[in-house]
């Protein structure tokens, strides 16, 4: 049904459903170009919610603000709060190391690094003191399982990354991401340099990690988001239009913009 | 029709021709350098034997050797890099990874450019101002080290740097993006990715350091006394490991040689040190090639 208000933003703090985190008031500043005006978005824990916009609508930076890797970017400003478990994580007295084994991230362009299949899962690890041999194997072949990629390099583990596709690339880069054992996983269109067959694996171990992850996915691909999304977030010109459940906002936005924009008028 | 066809017909020619004329410039640069190379070798090589390569020059006398002079050019380069590969490691990482874009940075770029235009004989005559004189370091290998480490200084800092910049930004972010801190993002993610440009840089450079001649005249010395192999103690100025004697390097023994050399066979001495040095950092090329498909091969499991 749709109503002449300008957006409809639903509120799930009010729907006593877990959240696993939300944003208030949230404004992103690049030098003196303001792209994000004042967004506040609640998401449910275990489920996954969709970021959709045309190009330059500010969903990228409004996900990349959620772990704050908006901070690396020379002359960015972050305002608003980000709530996670209760704690403002935009602000100085934050760690950002630790949230960020938190609060991981899978990237648009994938990005394994020069180092064997094994070591681009354990790396990190590693790095953060885990030392134990068979705990590390263990891991490697449970989230390789996960992301669908295990057997097709099983026997290739100790063997570069870089040598792999783009889609086992991208599948690789969720395994090292989930190894972290993240409570949240932000998507940046993880899908959108790959082929239709490779797109389908990663939807697929999407659909398998929602019983214990929380996902948001910034995704150009409406299809995509329709299939595989419980919430759909709709961004134009750095303002959230319409957010609510994604059947709802496919099938019946509220917003004429949304209606729009879905069924293919621009964009 | 008749206008589009010929505009067709002078299009083909004048791309044909500008084809042959970047071929002939092409091929005229090969000849130019082989040329050189094949006369180098030719007049050098039957000079080249092992009492040359070993034995030590004579003053006054025909039939001297090389040796000294061909081991100082090694240990004088094994000093300089010990000296400027952590500096402009630091420098280079410093510049790509945490400068910010600013008027201090963009002065310290400029810097490093003039720095790399200076000539070199401008540098041996500040590094005999300054080390051979302040700070008494008399013409010794560490003065020529020191003098070297500034002539190499910008070039390795700006391949470092250059390095480091060919490795895509999406690396850094997934570094950060599993929690790691900056500096473990950098040293274990950044710099062994760009490791292959890093060390087939510090090889060419180490080529250029290996020949440089001017630089040297005035800090390392032109003199290459006796050195005793046996001696470890290296405070003392006869062990072949003091960095405080003054050590004549093979590209200076050249120019000494032709310039001032009392010597009757001059000419052969300098034919056969010439070609030397040409293998020398010809391997130095060749290995820096080697490492570096290596290195690349090992990270990628694909070969370039």
């Amino acid at each position: 049904m749709i109503t002449d208000t300008e957006t409809y933003i639903r509120d799930l703090n009010k729907e006593g459903n877990e959240i696993a985190i939300s944003t208030d008031d949230l404004h992103v500043w690049y030098g003196s170009h303001e792209a994000i005006h004042g967004i506040s978005l609640a998401f449910e824990r275990f489920k996954i919610s969709a970021l959709i916009g045309a190009s330059g609508s500010g969903k990228s930076t409004y996900l990349r603000s959620l772990n704050r890797m908006n901070d690396n970017i020379y002359g960015t400003k972050v305002l608003g709060k980000i709530y996670y478990r209760g704690l403002n994580i935009n602000s100085d007295k934050i760690d950002v190391y630790e949230m960020r084994k938190h609060i991981g991230m899978v990237f648009q362009q994938p990005n394994p690094f020069a180092k064997s299949i094994y070591d681009n899962i354990t790396f990190a690890l590693k790095q953060h003191g885990e030392k134990n041999k068979e705990k590390l194997d263990e891991i490697v072949e449970k989230t390789l399982k996960q992301a669908a990629l295990w057997d097709q390099v099983k026997d290739k583990l100790d063997t570069s990354a870089l040598a792999l596709s783009g889609g086992q690339a991208q599948r690789l880069c969720i395994a090292r991401a989930i190894a972290m054992q993240p409570d949240i996983l932000l998507m940046d269109e993880p899908a959108s340099a790959l082929d239709p067959v490779s797109t389908q694996a990663v939807e697929d171990t999407m659909v398998q990690l929602k019983d214990n992850y929380t996902i948001i996915i910034v995704t150009h691909n409406m299809q995509q988001a329709a299939r595989i999304s419980d919430y759909t977030a709709f961004f134009h010109q750095g303002d959230v239009y319409e957010y609510d459940q994604t059947k709802n906002i496919f099938l019946h936005p509220h917003i004429k913009l949304t209606d729009d924009y879905v069924s293919g008028h621009f964009g | 029709m008749n206008y589009k066809y010929s505009k067709t017909r002078r299009t083909q020619l004048i791309d044909r021709l500008a084809y042959k004329v970047f071929y002939v410039i092409a091929i005229l640069i090969v000849l130019i350098l082989a040329a050189l190379l094949i006369y180098i070798l030719v007049t050098g090589l039957p000079h080249i034997s092992w009492h040359f390569l070993t034995g030590k020059s004579k003053p006054f006398q025909a039939g001297g050797g090389i040796g000294i002079q061909l081991f100082n050019s090694f240990y004088l380069l094994i000093l300089t890099m010990l000296i400027s590969v952590p500096i402009s490691l630091g420098a280079g990482i410093w510049l790509s990874e945490y400068a910010k874009k600013n008027r201090l940075t963009n002065l310290i770029r400029t810097t490093i450019e003039i720095l790399s235009s200076l000539p070199s004989v401008v540098v041996g005559l500040f590094g005999f101002i300054l080390f051979v004189l302040q700070f008494h370091l008399g013409f010794s290998l560490l003065s020529g080290a020191l003098a070297l480490t500034i002539f190499s200084l910008p070039l390795l800092t700006t391949n470092v740097e250059n390095a480091l910049q060919t490795v895509h930004f999406t690396q850094r972010e997934a570094g950060l993006a599993l929690g790691l801190s900056r500096i473990e993002t950098v040293l274990k993610i950044v710099v062994p990715a760009a490791l292959p440009n890093i060390v087939t840089g510090m090889i060419l450079a180490a080529g250029r350091v290996f020949g440089e001649a001017a630089a040297l005249i005035y800090t390392a010395g032109q003199s290459a006394p006796a050195i005793n192999f046996s001696n470890w103690n290296i405070f003392d100025l006869s062990s072949f490991l003091s960095p405080f004697r003054p050590a004549e390097t093979l590209a200076v023994h050249i120019w000494k040689v032709n310039s001032e050399g009392l010597i009757p066979d001059a000419s052969s001495v300098s034919a056969g040190a010439s070609a030397v040095l040409i293998i020398a950092v010809l391997l130095f090329n060749f290995i820096a090639r080697y490492l570096s498909n290596r290195i690349y091969q090992h990270m990628t499991g694909v070969k370039s």
